[in-house]
């Protein structure tokens, strides 16, 4: 079932659109936004109330790299392995991120505070490597920062 | 040198608002519309400064509006769409502007709806760029209270909304038809062409899809005119551009500077060389889907035509340069894994070779290759180039494979002889 806001921010999407369908993506974003992630309860709830099948709402849900169909931690980190990342050491950071948390990617910790996740080019390739982590961005990152960067994490 | 589109964009200092755009000069190229210029003349004065697209494929912007219907009968709602999606590996010279001059790009957007006569546009931002987000939200707002957005703006009975759309991430959306997928609520996967947007766009209707610092262009080229903009150049494609370098260089960073300058002035004067004890190897000159340059190529006009002459593509103008202590192999192996991962899936040649190709560049880099290898990526350069696939994503992906097998060919060889990667 959809929360009362959740149906009213989706109610928004649909006024801007010819069509229901249209709000599909816009609607995983506002359930996630609420719920931290898409369950299959959250796909079916959507489809009923955009009228369409629950498999049309997971085809546009498992196509976008950042709807999450599993449960994720409070905090996300998002590490760039794109090129430029990659030239100005990604790896070393990545080996870094992944022995402080000990977490591999696509893993959550076992408190719930981190998904550590790869991800493509975040846009700031003159300030290689980067991450984010929830809607924080670093940049030229050092592993010997990582400490400090996740102290702000609880 | 003339900056128009970043000098007044300070990138330690907040967005301009509303009012500090007024001040420079903002919105006087939509009163100059609104007062009198008709969406006939818009698209003929942008079509003869010979505006090319920035978002990689250069072609020239108001003849692409001019394939809109126009006039009575044309379907409504036509739409225009400003493509901030900016998810091309080693892009990042959109940012500067979404981030630095929000309203120059909305007044850009403004003026290109009313030549097209759209009633209804859209900046799609890619999700990352939460900063961008947020001033272009605001920057809207701003632009309805002021009366440039909305019913009868400026008293020129023109109506125009806009909305942002925030993606999801994947790369695919950069692609305008996959983009108006996205828009639409589907998955991002490209349509056949034609139709072409310009006919049958977003929801079926006239849809033209342009680029953040196309946009951005426009009001400068309405104030100051074709010839102006053609003067700003050092070749015969008109205007500045956004130049980029990221890299083992000194200084990374974004540029705007004349339009042709060479590789060299961009790399060893503004991005001040590369760094103490490396050398420079080669350069994707326009994003992760060109063709490599190498040194020989330095003197060559960052221009769509000098560019397409030394065999690549001028692409966004934000160039990847590889340093010799980067492993050619493992660095193509980065790109065709991105590639390989971002494939929409639709079309067969595209969702199935991407991945081998990643995965025998990972063997050679294991030391796992054999010498037939070498054949097959060789192989998989035409099969996944142009006409063998749906869309340009494959070919654009097999650009630094072709050109890495035939300029770094013994880097190949080694790590096949030595049974290792030679740069471990």
């Amino acid at each position: 079932m959809l929360t009362a806001t959740e149906k009213k921010e989706i109610d928004h999407e649909i006024s801007l659109v010819p069509f229901k369908k249209a709000s599909v993506i816009e609607a995983l974003k506002i359930v996630q936004q609420h719920r931290g992630w898409i369950s299959d309860e959250s796909v079916e709830a959507i489809a009923a109330y955009l009228e369409i099948s629950p498999a049309e709402v997971d085809s546009v849900a498992t196509f976008y790299n950042l709807i999450f169909r599993r449960p994720v931690g409070r905090h996300v980190i998002l590490i760039c392995d794109s090129i430029s990342c990659y030239v100005m050491g990604y790896r070393p950071l990545r080996k870094a991120l992944e022995e402080k948390l000990q977490l591999q990617m696509g893993e959550t910790s076992a408190d719930d505070r981190f998904t550590l996740l790869p991800n493509v080019c975040l846009g700031c390739c003159d300030r290689a490597p980067a991450l984010m982590i929830d809607k924080d961005l670093y940049t030229d990152v050092e592993p010997a920062m990582l400490d400090d960067i996740f102290k702000k994490y609880t | 040198m003339e900056r128009p589109l970043t000098s007044n964009i300070h990138p330690n200092r907040p967005a301009l608002t509303l009012k500090e755009y007024e001040m420079t000069g903002g919105y006087a190229a939509l009163r100059k519309v609104c007062s009198g210029m008709s969406p006939a003349a818009v698209q003929k004065l942008v079509a003869d400064s010979n505006l090319k697209g920035r978002g990689g494929a250069g072609f020239n912007t108001g003849i692409k509006w001019s394939f809109v219907p126009m006039g009575d009968d044309a379907p409504h709602p036509k739409y225009l769409i400003c493509n901030a999606d900016e998810m091309e590996p080693g892009t990042f010279k959109d940012r500067l502007l979404l981030e630095g001059n929000p309203h120059q790009l909305l007044e850009g957007m403004i003026l290109a709806a009313y030549a097209i006569q759209a009633e209804v546009s859209y900046v799609f931002l890619r999700w990352a760029y939460h900063k961008a987000a947020e001033v272009i939200r605001k920057s809207i707002q701003e632009a309805y209270d002021a009366g440039y957005l909305g019913k009868d703006i400026l008293g020129s009975g023109f109506h125009l909304d806009m909305h942002l759309h925030t993606g999801v991430g994947r790369y695919m959306c950069g692609e305008e038809t996959a983009l108006l997928n996205a828009l639409e609520g589907k998955r991002a996967t490209p349509r056949a062409k034609p139709p072409f947007p310009q006919i049958s766009g977003l929801f079926g209707k006239p849809t033209i899809v342009n680029n953040v610092e196309t946009l951005c262009c426009i009001s400068h080229i309405v104030n100051n005119g074709a010839d102006w903009f053609k003067g700003l150049s050092y070749s015969e494609d008109s205007g500045t551009k956004l130049y980029g370098v990221s890299g083992k260089v000194k200084r990374p960073g974004t540029w705007e500077l004349p339009m042709g300058i060479t590789m060299r002035e961009l790399i060893e004067e503004h991005a001040g060389g590369m760094k103490d004890g490396v050398e420079l190897r080669g350069v994707l000159p326009g994003g992760a889907s060109t063709d490599f340059l190498t040194t020989q190529h330095l003197d060559i006009k960052l221009d769509y035509k000098s560019v397409a002459a030394a065999g690549s593509r001028l692409g966004t103008g934000t160039m990847i340069v590889m340093d010799s202590s980067t492993c050619p192999v493992g660095f193509v192996h980065n790109l065709q894994h991105f590639f390989a991962q971002e494939s929409c899936g639709f079309c067969t040649p595209c969702r199935e070779g991407l991945p081998w190709v990643e995965k025998i560049l990972w063997s050679l880099e294991k030391g796992e290759g054999k010498p037939e290898d070498l054949e097959l990526l060789q192989m998989h350069t035409q099969l996944l180039g142009p006409g063998n696939t749906f869309c340009a994503l494959a070919p654009g992906a097999m650009e630094p494979l072709q050109s890495a097998l035939k300029y770094f060919h013994d880097d190949f060889e080694k790590h096949i002889q030595h049974k290792k990667c030679p740069y471990d």
